[in-house]
């Protein structure tokens, strides 16, 4: 059985992981501390 | 200029009244004042705000280097051949799914003896970055374990455990979430988090206990039985994606916070 597929795979499937709650956890941040910024600028 | 205490929006008088009644005790020598120190919302965004991208970057160059040197640098085992090229992120899964758990539970207690208004926030933002890791580690374990055990899946005790952990990190972010909804003060949640961690000794002795499919434990305190050309592209793997789950942590701790004092500063303009 040829192994390297499935390590592909799971390097894969590691790197669409990280790089999805990176992307998620960045932009609920950046949108909170812009509501912050705007309302004091209010 | 706005006392310090400004920053716990949603918190407020309760978390005010906390931090003055710390202000009068003395800890000489004692950890315990830099704890309380980092509970005050705003000493802590000042740090978080340059550690988060120093932990990112740091993390993400660690565990680049990592993976390229697992996949490139490292010779092929004697039996499982190339497949062994996964343990350089699935030992790393595994770690943060646990430590994760470990850490929630840390910050749970923390809330519960003192009060901390940010061991509540900590506690719930590790919980769906920790839920990612056990999630990765059983994905990575299955696709290791086609090629070298001839199947996905098998009703061991390590499997069994840390799919039980990963059961648990959906209970309690489902739980977080409803006790937030409800209007709870989050002791609830951090009773569950604490309670939890009785999986743990379960996860790590399961191959020490039940002798199924999983292999033993291969890195322990004190060495390991993994050769040391195949062992160093772990080291940066293991500490890359730990920095990378404390700058998620933080970003998420940064975003709650910023929710909490955006809602609080809008019930003021409401209420003036």
């Amino acid at each position: 059985m040829n192994p390297w597929p499935f390590v592909v795979g799971a390097y894969a499937i590691m790197g669409i992981g990280m790089a999805g709650i990176a992307g998620v956890s960045w932009r609920a941040m950046r949108r909170a501390e812009r509501a912050v910024e705007a309302l004091r600028r209010r | 200029m706005a006392p310090a205490y400004h920053n716990y929006g949603a918190w407020g008088e309760p978390a005010r009244l906390w931090l003055e009644s710390r202000a009068s005790i003395d800890y000489p020598g004692c950890a315990v004042p830099i704890l309380h120190a980092l509970a005050n919302p705003a000493r802590f965004l000042k740090l978080a705000r340059p550690l988060t991208p120093l932990c990112f970057w740091c993390g993400v160059v660690l565990a680049l280097i990592g993976c390229w040197a697992g996949l490139t640098r490292t010779p092929p085992d004697y039996l499982q051949g190339d497949t062994v090229r996964i343990l350089y992120i699935h030992v790393p899964a595994a770690w943060l799914g646990m430590a994760g758990w470990g850490g929630l539970a840390v910050a749970s207690f923390a809330y519960l003896v003192w009060r901390h208004p940010l061991a509540a926030i900590a506690a719930r933002a590790m919980a769906v970055p920790g839920a990612l890791f056990a999630a990765l580690c059983l994905v990575t374990g299955s696709i290791w374990g086609r090629p070298t055990w001839g199947t996905w899946w098998q009703w061991d005790g390590r499997l069994t455990s840390m799919l039980l952990l990963f059961f648990v990190y959906i209970a309690y972010i489902a739980l977080a979430r409803a006790d937030a909804d409800r209007g709870g003060d989050g002791r609830i949640p951090a009773v569950f988090g604490i309670a939890g961690t009785v999986l743990l000794p379960v996860i790590r002795y399961s191959v020490v206990w039940w002798h199924t499919l999983h292999q033993g434990q291969s890195i322990g305190l004190t060495g390991s039985t993994i050769a040391p050309s195949m062992l160093w592209p772990l080291w940066f793997t293991l500490s890359g994606f730990t920095l990378f789950f404390a700058a998620i942590v933080l970003m998420r701790m940064r975003a709650a916070l910023g929710l909490q004092k955006a809602e609080a500063r809008m019930r003021r303009m409401a209420a003036a």
